[in-house]
């Protein structure tokens, strides 16, 4: 079992929010800056690992035919049980991020890394999977949250307080002062465009390495020739 | 076929039951764990929010447990509830926040909660939710501008009744450039207020302080 392949692929390769396009209500209605994509984002990969954890341990248990209610029963609670903690620990961003902390459970990225990854793979192999897959999201989230915010408000890390307390206050980069703000961005039109860049950003990324790759092999069968 | 079907049914039943069975538990015991502090941190909040807008040092009482909620359809229409909490010093009532809704904003109810002093003068007015229009509307919020700072010091007799709206229509609260409708919710919804606490005031400060949760 390759762990390394198994993280790259979750993480990069079908990554969920830029390439399989799965939850996309979150992510788009979550990525106003970027500490609000950060909690969503950690909250969602904490939920993957709980999850695939629990589907990956008690695969051998679940037939085919009880497996969805089961998987439903496992998201849930593991959502709730991240919720509860969060209300608790980070009261202020709960009350920002709202809605969409109960609402991970209806993230489809979740229940399809249940059914596709951990209901067959060992555990450890599943949490690989789902930190990745989470993750994944997460750098979607935080770079969609990073684009809207520069050109929305023109600062980073904004109302850091909210997840670490007084210590984040100092945390606010401004970085275009006197920026009058972009409504564009902040509404969820920005969201839309914003994401139809970083998928773009990302094929790209993917098509040089790909034409690298290509060259390289050319050049190999050539020099293997000479 | 029904002997061999009926056990594995059964499998999966109790495989199910004991998946559900795990869950319940692993809540319950995390509820237990985290109520008192989640309860702690909600009664953070409401008391921060009426720390901002209560005068301070002139209370000696805890307004978020002396609290008492009432209808009145006609100053705060919209079949809402609205909760006072109350301020005294001994036994002198000193101010009471009531927490309301401007229920015709631009895109839905916009809460509010203003503080009056038992004069009649506002201590102050904090929106506390709302769905207006980010960058046009939100200026009502104290992060985007200090507009709802102006509340402070305002009274029915200042500046008089007739003039409690936007300047747009006669008043002498500012709008915001391309947002009218937001603030003219918020200062009628205020005026009404101050309206009920003048018509109420005996009323709003002697019943008995009841839990907001019943």
């Amino acid at each position: 079992m390759n762990y390394g392949v198994i993280f790259r692929d979750a993480f990069w390769h079908r990554n969920t929010g830029l390439v399989v396009l799965l939850g996309l209500c979150p992510l788009l209605a979550v990525s106003g800056t970027v500490v609000n994509a950060v909690g969503l984002g950690l909250a969602t990969t904490l939920t993957l690992l709980c999850s695939n954890l629990a589907v990956s341990s008690l695969r051998g248990l679940l037939r085919p035919e009880i497996r969805i209610p089961a998987f439903v029963l496992i998201i849930a609670s593991a959502v709730t049980v991240i919720q509860l903690l969060m209300q608790a620990w980070f009261h202020d961003l709960y009350r920002v991020l709202g809605i969409f902390i109960p609402l991970i459970v209806t993230n489809c990225a979740i229940i399809g890394r249940a059914e596709a990854f951990a209901s067959r793979n060992p555990p450890l192999a599943a949490a690989v999977d789902g930190l990745g897959t989470g993750l994944g999201f997460c750098l979607a989230l935080v770079l969609l949250g990073a684009l809207r915010e520069i050109t929305g408000y023109g600062t980073l890390f904004r109302q850091a307080a909210l997840m670490l307390g007084e210590a984040g206050q100092s945390l606010q980069l401004t970085l275009i002062p006197e920026h009058p703000g972009f409504l564009l961005a902040i509404l969820p039109p920005g969201a839309f465009i914003g994401l139809g860049l970083l998928i773009a950003g990302r094929n790209w990324l993917d098509a040089r390495s790909g034409e690298k790759k290509a060259r390289q092999a050319i050049g190999d069968a050539r020099e293997a020739k000479a | 076929m029904t002997e061999r079907r009926l056990p594995e049914m059964l499998r999966s039943a109790v495989a199910l039951g004991l998946v559900a069975v795990i869950g319940t538990a692993l809540l319950s015991s995390v509820h237990g764990l985290t109520r008192d502090r989640i309860e702690a941190e909600e009664r953070r909040v409401v008391r921060e929010r009426l720390g901002q807008i209560l005068p301070a040092g002139r209370f000696d009482n805890s307004p978020q447990d002396d609290v008492y909620q009432f209808t009145d359809a006609t100053y705060f229409p919209g079949g809402q509830t609205v909760t006072a909490y109350r301020a005294r010093q001994g036994e002198d009532p000193v101010a009471v926040v009531l927490r309301f809704r401007a229920i015709d904003g631009y895109n839905g109810d916009i809460q509010l909660l203003a503080g009056i002093d038992s004069n009649g003068t506002l201590t102050g007015v904090r929106v506390i939710s709302h769905q207006e229009t980010p960058g046009l509307g939100d200026a009502i919020e104290t992060e985007k501008s200090d507009w709802v700072l102006g509340f402070v010091g305002k009274s029915l007799a200042n500046p008089g009744v007739n003039a409690w709206t936007v300047r747009r229509d006669g008043g002498e609260f500012d709008q915001f450039t391309g947002a009218t409708v937001t603030p003219r919710a918020v200062v009628l919804a205020v005026r009404d207020a101050l309206q009920y606490f003048s018509r109420h005031r005996a009323e709003l400060f002697s019943p008995p302080a009841k839990s907001e949760d019943s």
